[in-house]
């Protein structure tokens, strides 16, 4: 094994002795994992004992709760475009992980989470922090594995890191009782795996190539949507020679923001509940759509019903399974993204008869812009995104927590590059921005890394402040403060009467003392002249910081589109 | 085969019967399903969902094809000693066999489609079913297809 060639204050011959927990280790160290986010515990000792003795072959990031660093490991996986290692202890280390495992299986993130589980003999007799992990992340994970020999070690954590990483990445759970990872073995084991129930299509289908290319050139309303998809695969320079051999008008989902330049001239803005009106227009009205990544999630396409009503669904995924699950599906292409662009850029371009279309949405995008209030003293939310985006010059790393925050970075930040934009999308977690910024700053030294995060979700995960005071990362932390649960109150002022039933908070921590508690730079800015004054500063400082920003508490995130309505029915188009 | 199971009550299908066991192959088993589905787009899906599980090996619809089925149901009657006569006549057209007899009861066991198996015990259910089991169909495919009407045109795996 590659342990560590300075004598450790351990007994010597335990340099000699492989366990299980070595034969782990191993397997980690080849599968080149650089970065590991975990915290100890009984199950995982014999684990741990094994890092100690690893010393220096892994960077181990100790969160201050498990949630947080398996926030930080997603984080990490989106920017790295690497799987996430997390480990865990058995009961309630590895229950604190849950919330991030359904996380990262609803936004395709690639983790291998290895957590600890009590002795075998012991197992199902309840015993001191057992809990039934197979059991409990069955529906949450992508894959997951109880290791029952220690002869099965190294080919299962093989294939969870496989499976993890291809196909559509997704969270793969290896649970390993303490026995296992205790047990001393001598000899060589084989790590090599057969999986015949997972073979991932990932080049696309040439006859149906052909039809995308044929429909393309009979449609007079084209419109592509932008989905995660094209990052996971790296497909930004295949879509851009695509959209420009066809001159093809783009919008996004969430999730794919960055995906495509958000300045190009036939950029609509981001699509779904709170998209442009421009780009929620164009799914109603175009006659085809070519969804490239995307799973036609109901934040997106609201209202089934209405949604493009008269187009040919052309439909892009690695994964058989979204095509056609929401929506009825013309032109089913199973593939990689960017396989399937680089087959469609090998055709010859066409000059598409779509002018007046063109045309359209250009005059959309022009008449109905996002919109926001004005002031001359107290901030608003939407301004000071706009500030943050022109003050990092839009290349900075941008984590959101969930919240009406998230949806005004979304709107308001621009991203002209890939794998820039952090945010929980499928699950809605809150307690997901702040930690998920750590992991990206892990994996992203360089860049400037911004935590949006809310007045509410901040605090479910503020305690990784530790991380920033003990590990220096720069991350910045931008409160946007409305000291309310600003996204529940805005549902609650439309739709439910102004009935704001437990969604004010006005007792809040002083967070720049909490700031100065965790040894960090804490700032509280109250008017736009603050912001002007000092947040450049902040931001490109080579320092942590929380910034904690108080914005007006009663803007509403707009244009938007109720629950139950089509994307032709956005309410908040206009400025009133 | 808990992945299986939770899966599809997640995704909301109607499972009518699930069988398993092993097969000639070591490591590998077969699940057979009873399915309600309203549409074939319900049906697509889910036959998607179970393909994209890794320990699923092969998933194929086998709805329309000419298939032998079979399932075993073991059913307890209430009987007086008189009426066993009677029963016997009635269960073997069926070639069902009586495998345990009591006083006041006696069990029979059935292999047969379902249809038959319901047959019967619609037939036996007058004199007062005490216990009722059922294993679920299982299923193969006929050596020979006579009418091959099965190639799906929407199918999209390349
Ligand atoms: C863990 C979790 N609990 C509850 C919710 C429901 N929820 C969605 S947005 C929101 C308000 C978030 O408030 P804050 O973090 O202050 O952000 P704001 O909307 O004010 O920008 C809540 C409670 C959630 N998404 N996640
Ligand atoms: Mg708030």
């Amino acid at each position: 094994m590659r342990a560590s060639t300075e004598p450790k204050p351990a007994e010597g011959k335990q340099q000699t002795i492989k366990t299980g927990a070595d034969l782990l280790v191993e397997a980690l160290i080849e599968q080149k994992v650089e970065t590991i986010f975990g915290y100890p515990g009984g199950a995982v000792l014999p684990i741990y004992d094994a890092l100690y003795r690893a010393d220096g072959s892994f960077d181990h990031v100790l969160p201050r709760h498990e949630q947080g660093g398996i926030h930080a490991a997603e984080g990490y996986a989106r920017v790295s475009r690497k799987p996430g290692v997390v480990i865990g202890t058995s009961g309630p280390g590895a229950t604190n992980l849950i919330t991030g495992i359904a996380d990262a299986m609803m936004d395709s993130l690639p983790l291998v989470i290895f957590t600890g589980q009590v002795a075998k003999n012991v197992i199902g007799t309840d015993a001191f922090q057992e809990s039934d992990v197979m059991g409990i992340t069955t529906p949450i994970t992508k894959h997951n594995y109880q290791v029952q020999d220690l002869e099965e070690l190294p080919r299962i954590v093989n294939e969870a890191f496989h499976i993890a990483a291809t196909g559509r990445p997704g969270p793969v759970v290896v649970d390993i009782p303490k026995d296992i990872s205790a047990t001393v073995f001598e000899r060589d084991v084989k790590n090599e795996f057969h999986l015949p129930g997972y073979q991932p299509t990932v080049r696309p289908n040439p006859l149906q190539i052909n039809k995308l290319r044929e429909a393309l050139i009979g449609a007079r309303k084209p419109v592509v949507l932008t989905g995660a998809g094209i990052l996971h695969a790296g497909g930004t320079e295949a879509l851009k020679s695509f959209v420009s051999n066809y001159d093809l008008p783009v919008t996004s989902t969430l999730l794919g923001l960055g995906a495509f330049p958000g300045d190009h001239h036939r950029f609509l803005g981001m699509a779904g509940m709170h998209g442009t009106y421009a780009a929620n227009m164009s799914l109603y009205e175009c006659d085809l759509l070519i969804n490239i990544g995307g799973r036609f999630d109901d934040r997106l396409t609201g209202n089934l019903q209405h949604f493009a009503p008269n187009a040919r669904i052309a439909h892009i995924d690695i994964d058989p399974a979204e095509i056609g699950k929401n929506v009825p599906t013309e032109i089913p292409i199973v593939s990689d993204a960017k396989k399937a662009l680089d087959k469609l850029n090998e055709l010859e371009p066409a000059t598409l008869d779509h002018a007046e279309w063109v045309e359209k949405l250009e005059s959309n995008k022009q008449n109905y812009p996002l919109w926001h209030n004005e002031s001359e003293d107290v901030i608003l939310p939407q301004y000071l995104l706009r500030k943050v985006h022109q003050l990092t010059d839009g290349e900075a790393v941008v984590t959101t927590d969930v919240g009406q925050h998230q949806m005004w970075a979304a709107q308001y930040y621009t991203f002209n590059r890939p794998d820039r934009w952090v945010t929980s999308g499928g699950l809605g977690t809150m307690g997901f921005g702040f930690p998920a910024a750590i992991g990206a700053q892990i994996a992203d030294k360089d860049s400037t890394v911004v935590a949006i995060v809310g007045d509410g979700g901040f605090q479910m995960t503020m305690q990784e402040m530790s991380l920033l005071q003990e590990r220096g990362l720069p991350v910045k932390i931008i409160i946007v403060n409305n000291q309310a649960l600003g996204m529940v109150r805005q549902w609650q002022e439309k739709f439910y009467d102004k009935r704001y039933s437990h969604s004010i908070i006005d007792t809040q921590p002083d967070f720049v003392k909490m700031a100065e508690a965790y040894g960090l730079h804490g700032y509280k800015m109250e008017s736009i002249q603050e912001i002007d004054r000092e947040l450049g500063g902040i931001l490109n400082s080579d320092k942590p910081a929380v910034i904690d920003c108080r914005v007006v508490q009663q803007e509403n995130v707009y244009p938007m589109i109720a629950p139950g309505k089509g994307s032709h029915e956005m309410i908040g188009v206009s400025k009133p | 085969m808990n992945r299986v199971t939770g899966l599809l009550s997640k995704r909301q299908f109607n499972i009518e019967s699930i069988s398993v066991g092993r097969t000639e192959t070591d490591g590998v088993s077969k699940m057979t399903f009873v399915v309600d589905v309203e549409d074939e787009r319900k049906l697509e899906q889910f036959s998607k969902q179970l393909n994209k599980q890794i320990d699923v090996i092969k998933v194929s619809d086998i709805t329309d094809k000419q298939i032998v089925a079979r399932e075993l149901a073991m059913i307890k009657v209430l009987t007086t000693p008189q009426q066993r006569g009677e029963l016997q006549a009635i269960i073997e057209p069926f070639r069902a066999t009586v495998i345990d007899v009591s006083k006041e009861s006696m069990t029979v066991q059935i292999t047969g489609n379902s249809d038959k198996v319901d047959a019967m015990i619609e037939l036996l259910r007058p004199y007062g079913l005490k216990e009722l089991a059922r294993t679920g169909l299982t299923a193969f495919t006929r050596g020979q297809q006579l009418h091959q009407t099965e190639v799906k045109p929407y199918s999209i795996l390349n």
